[in-house]
């Protein structure tokens, strides 16, 4: 039968979830060390939640096929009127009907 | 502990949670797969708690590959936390060390992104919204990870079920959530143009540090606040 576990895959995965805390509490660290945050920096830091996320989203799209490209694409629409929740179920619905209704 | 607070956060949390869902299970699906435990699976949803950065590791799992690469392959794909303990640094910065510690332990994309929402709108956030909304992703993550785990030949290929766009809507969603901010058009394009040529030449996941670094430079770079009402007329609608 299968342990439970092996050493040597608990101590990947127990480096990795040290290297993985360390990135979430860096940035904190840094900046409290520092007296006050010089301007550009500030400004850099204010670009952060637009600059990251368009990173996980733009090679999506680029990547995807057509239907992930129409699914964004119609959820970007919907997002101009509706909330996040809608807006997933506009680019799901959008997806689906892209695999299994327009395809042939 | 404020249990309004706790709870508005659960709330706000749960549309992450049921979007984050899915992936939970294709990572358990894809570590049993790839050779790991359920138990073993589980351990490695509950220390490292980062989606995208279990997928790179269990791939190199899979690929028998140096612990020191999977490890800092790990790192990679999780560099952009750094960015954001440290931008959301003002809005935690009264929370006692303990709370800290469970705080940054929680931190993940969309925490960061209402975090820095909601502490703009209100100066800061308090510990019992950030906990309701970080537990309302992590505790259904392990869940979800076992259900990939013990099923995971059910699930098959996510495309099948359209899941596969659920994430990269929802983290056009966070984006949006931005809009109103200086600089946000500039940023965007730069990072987005910037990212999918990383992507295409240096490869994953490098790609997501040096767009973001790309964004970041040019926000640095372009002068301060202008007209801001000027700045929003052409973002809404």
């Amino acid at each position: 039968m299968d342990a439970f576990f092996h050493a040597d895959m608990v101590a990947v995965i127990l480096a990795g979830a040290v290297a993985t805390f360390l990135t979430r509490i860096g940035g904190y660290i840094l900046v409290m060390r520092m007296k006050s945050i010089p301007p550009r920096l500030e400004a850099a830091l204010n670009a952060v939640p637009a600059a990251v996320l368009t990173t996980l989203v733009a090679p999506a799209f680029f990547t995807g096929g057509p239907d992930v490209q129409v699914a964004m694409a119609a959820a970007l629409i919907a997002s101009l009127r509706l909330s996040s929740l809608p807006m997933l179920a506009v680019g799901w619905c959008a997806v689906m009907v892209m695999r299994y209704v327009l395809t042939a | 502990m404020n249990k309004r607070e706790f709870f508005e956060g659960v709330r706000q949390g749960t549309p992450v949670c049921i979007s984050a869902a899915p992936f939970g299970a294709l990572f358990g699906a894809v570590a049993v797969a790839n050779g790991q435990t359920i138990a073993e699976a589980l351990l490695m949803s509950m220390t490292i708690f980062a989606g995208a950065s279990q997928l790179v590791g269990i791939e190199l799992f899979g690929q028998k590959i140096a612990a020191w690469v999977i490890v800092l392959s790990i790192f990679a794909v999780n560099f952009r936390h750094i960015l954001y303990s440290a931008a959301m640094a003002p809005f935690v910065r009264h929370f006692s060390a303990g709370e800290k510690f469970v705080a940054f332990f929680l931190l993940t994309d969309p925490q960061f992104a209402e975090t820095v929402r909601r502490g703009e709108a209100r100066g800061k956030v308090s510990f019992s919204w950030y906990l309701g909304f970080g537990l309302v992703i992590y505790v259904p993550w392990q869940a979800m990870t076992v259900l990939g785990a013990v099923f995971g030949k059910l699930i098959g290929d996510p495309k099948l079920i359209g899941i596969d766009v659920l994430l990269p809507i929802y983290f056009m969603a966070l984006v949006l959530g931005f809009r109103k901010r200086a600089n946000f058009l500039p940023v965007v394009a730069i990072s987005g143009a910037v990212s999918v040529i990383a992507y295409h030449t240096v490869g994953s996941p490098w790609h997501v540090s040096i767009g973001a670094i790309a964004g970041m430079l040019l926000a640095a770079m372009l002068p301060g606040k202008r007209n801001p009402k000027l700045h929003e007329a052409g973002q809404e609608v």
